[in-house]
């Protein structure tokens, strides 16, 4: 099959490297591409939202699997959608919402394929209850290094389910999968926000409320230090019904009215944000947020307030951002937290955008990121070396307290730190070689952790 | 619209464009190609997106002699009202000008197969006295040059092919529209173009002219719509001067 050679990056615009990028349009396209992978190795691609190198393959070979997005069923009864891997989730939205089915599981954004959203293991606002994408998986066919398709699920194949699941792609293409989708009334969320003024006061009302919220976020101050530090506001909701609307929406209860995007045309100057502005930005957010219930949003602007701004990574500069994102193990006295807020607010670097969550229990995936405790996840602009120093004293904090880093947004873990987060990896890595003896599949993430040697 | 509309090609990037946007507006299909499990994908993806009735049918384009079977058998349960022909072949040229089996099939897929159902195709429309016929042609069709020019030639033989035919079936309320497509991001030429220039068009912005003409019964559309004034002035280029170019 003919290749393209392009050079890509994450959504973080850190790295960027050239690769020889496939984009089968047929199955039999996909199982040559992956019998015809050398030792540099290939790694399944989708829309490229993940932010460092999960989807990136520096001198080897990418599949895009963009034009791979055909449905091939849906049982309208229990509302489980069969579909080829490239499907992106906002289509699932468009075509499923006005039937009242929406997404089990969300990430903050819904331009990802389903193929991306399950090599991650995506989680929600609403991981507290529902747990990660993998709950609502049925099952996959996965296109092994073996040039094999193998159908995965909890009870056949089930190793390689679990594998998969988080595994970044790692032991093979995604061809296609099931998912349960969620029956809801209406598009609209109902939102309470919450201010609280410190982190003891946010963890507080996420241990005794959450539970009445299907879906729950804080918004965090990462600038605000001292007495202060931890101040956030919560933003928690529930699937509005029909008769909480207004008149004017109760008409037309499942509307997915689309809403006006802006594009940015270029890299917005790195000088725009510094600790200054987005100290400005916190204040105001902070101020406009006073407690307020039953407010109905839209789904778009609940889900995706970014999507609107739809290359809104490019506000960081042509440097680009790191995006940073950890779960801390729970403790008593939130030690990890405190010294990951404390570390943040003595730094130069800002980050606006901060958001922390209370996780639910973990998923089975080998590789999967959630687990029970906070979750943290800030944007840290790319200023050299600095922010690299920053991302690597947060991850030594994180490890002290129990703490692990996504892959999906990570691009620079070591393999020490990588397998001291992710115990579980020295067993994924025994099933990739059952699936992939001629290691076919390999990524830069994949490299640099040491899930897959260097060759 | 009444009737059904019959598509070849339905797995290339501009014929699954096309069954899209033609499935959304209401029209029921019959999607013709040579990979069964393909089209049937197509088939499912359609019916799972739209209220539309799609079917399938076997086309294999280079398999002259089937072909009036096959336009039968697409006729059968129920009248045709519109014909899109998207199938298509394209190798490097380099590879066309070695080995003549490449050059050959480049010739058969994008020329004589296309005559071959049309023939059929021109008798069943006129006979019916109301329908159309969409032809894919390309803007390599509209000037020979060196960088491709096994598949232009045949693409320029169609176009004047499809230009003959409209003139024959004007008279009977067939309208036969010649589309020609310049650089368009499909599985076709991915490999071959830039995906990223500003000159590449996404299959779905193709797909919505080529239905736009089939509603205002064009008979010639350039899409994206500057080709028309890009090969406007190639043509112009006189051809001692054109020689010399690198195109």
């Amino acid at each position: 099959m003919r290749s393209s050679e392009l050079h890509l990056g994450g959504w973080g615009n850190y790295p960027t490297y050239t690769s020889d990028v496939y984009r089968p349009e047929r199955w039999q396209d996909v199982i040559a591409v992956v019998n015809e992978a050398d030792a540099s190795g290939l790694i399944a691609r989708g829309l490229g939202r993940s932010y460092g190198d999960a989807a990136l393959n520096q001198d080897g070979g990418i599949l895009l699997g963009t034009r791979l997005n055909r449905l091939l069923d849906f049982d309208s009864h229990a509302g489980i959608v069969e579909c080829e891997a490239g499907v992106v989730l906002g289509d699932l939205i468009t075509l499923f919402l006005p039937r009242g089915w929406f997404l089990p599981v969300t990430p903050g954004t819904q331009y990802v394929t389903l193929g991306g959203a399950i090599a991650a293991d995506v989680h929600g606002k609403n991981h507290h209850c529902d747990g990660s994408l993998a709950s609502f998986v049925v099952d996959f066919q996965l296109v092994t290094g073996r040039g094999e398709i193998l159908t995965c699920s909890r009870e056949e194949n089930r190793d390689a389910f679990w594998a998969t699941v988080g595994g970044m792609g790692l032991t093979g293409v995604i061809l296609t999968a099931r998912l349960r989708l969620r029956r809801v009334p209406t598009s609209y969320i109902m939102v309470d926000y919450l201010r609280a003024q410190d982190l003891d006061e946010v963890l507080g009302h996420m241990d005794t409320s959450d539970a009445r919220y299907q879906y729950s976020v804080a918004w965090i101050d990462t600038v605000a230090r001292g007495g202060a530090l931890g101040r956030s506001v919560l933003i928690r909701g529930n699937h509005a019904d029909v008769d909480q609307l207004s008149p004017a929406q109760a008409r037309n209860p499942l509307t997915i009215a689309a809403k006006f995007k802006v594009s940015l045309p270029f890299h917005v100057p790195a000088f725009v944000i510094n600790p200054r502005t987005v100290g400005v930005f916190n204040n105001a957010y902070y101020a406009k947020h006073p407690a307020r219930q039953g407010v109905t949003c839209d789904y778009e602007s609940f889900f995706y307030p970014l999507d609107s701004v739809l290359n809104w990574n490019r506000v960081y500069g042509k440097r680009g951002f790191i995006q940073y994102q950890v779960v801390m193990e729970p403790d008593s006295q939130h030690r990890g937290l405190i010294a990951l807020l404390e570390e943040l607010s003595k730094q130069p670097q800002a980050s606006f955008l901060s958001v922390l969550k209370a996780f639910g229990a973990g998923s089975d995936g080998l590789l999967s990121f959630p687990k029970p405790g906070y979750t943290l996840a800030l944007d840290i602009p790319n200023s050299g070396p600095e922010s690299i120093d920053l991302v690597r004293s947060l991850n030594r904090i994180a490890l002290r307290h129990g703490g692990r880093v996504y892959l999906a947004k990570d691009a620079y873990l070591d393999p020490h730190t990588f397998s001291e987060m992710y115990p579980q990896s020295e067993r994924f890595k025994e099933i990739k070689q059952t699936l992939d003896p001629d290691q076919h599949f390999s990524s830069s993430l994949a490299r640099r952790v040491g899930l897959v040697e260097n060759s | 619209m009444n009737g059904k509309v019959l598509i070849t090609g339905p797995t290339s990037g501009i014929g699954r464009a096309v069954a899209h946007r033609l499935a959304a507006a209401g029209h029921n299909l019959i999607l013709a190609g040579r990979d069964r499990e393909e089209t049937e994908r197509i088939v499912t993806d359609l019916r799972v997106r739209y209220d539309a009735t799609i079917s399938s049918k076997h086309y294999e384009a280079l398999a002259f002699e089937s072909h009036r079977e096959f336009l039968d058998s697409c006729c059968a349960g129920g009248e045709l009202n519109g014909l899109v022909m998207c199938h298509g072949y394209m190798v490097e040229q380099t590879l066309t000008e070695n080995d003549f089996r490449a050059a050959a099939t480049t010739i058969d897929v994008n020329y004589k197969s296309y005559v071959s159902l049309l023939n059929d195709a021109a008798r069943y429309f006129k006979q019916r006295r109301n329908g159309f016929i969409c032809v894919v042609s390309s803007v390599a069709g509209d000037r020979g040059r060196q960088s491709n020019y096994t598949y232009g030639s045949a693409k320029a033989a169609l176009t004047t092919y499809t230009q003959g035919l409209r003139n024959r079936l004007a008279p009977y309320g067939v309208s036969v529209i010649t589309v020609k497509p310049g650089f368009v991001d499909t599985g076709m030429t991915w490999g071959l173009l830039k995906p990223q220039s500003l000159l590449v068009a996404s299959p779905e912005r193709v797909a919505v002219d080529i239905v736009r003409a089939i509603e205002r019964r064009k008979d010639v559309i350039y899409t994206p719509w500057f080709w028309r004034w890009v090969m406007m002035v190639i043509r112009l280029i006189p051809e001692g001067v054109f020689k010399k170019l690198k195109l």
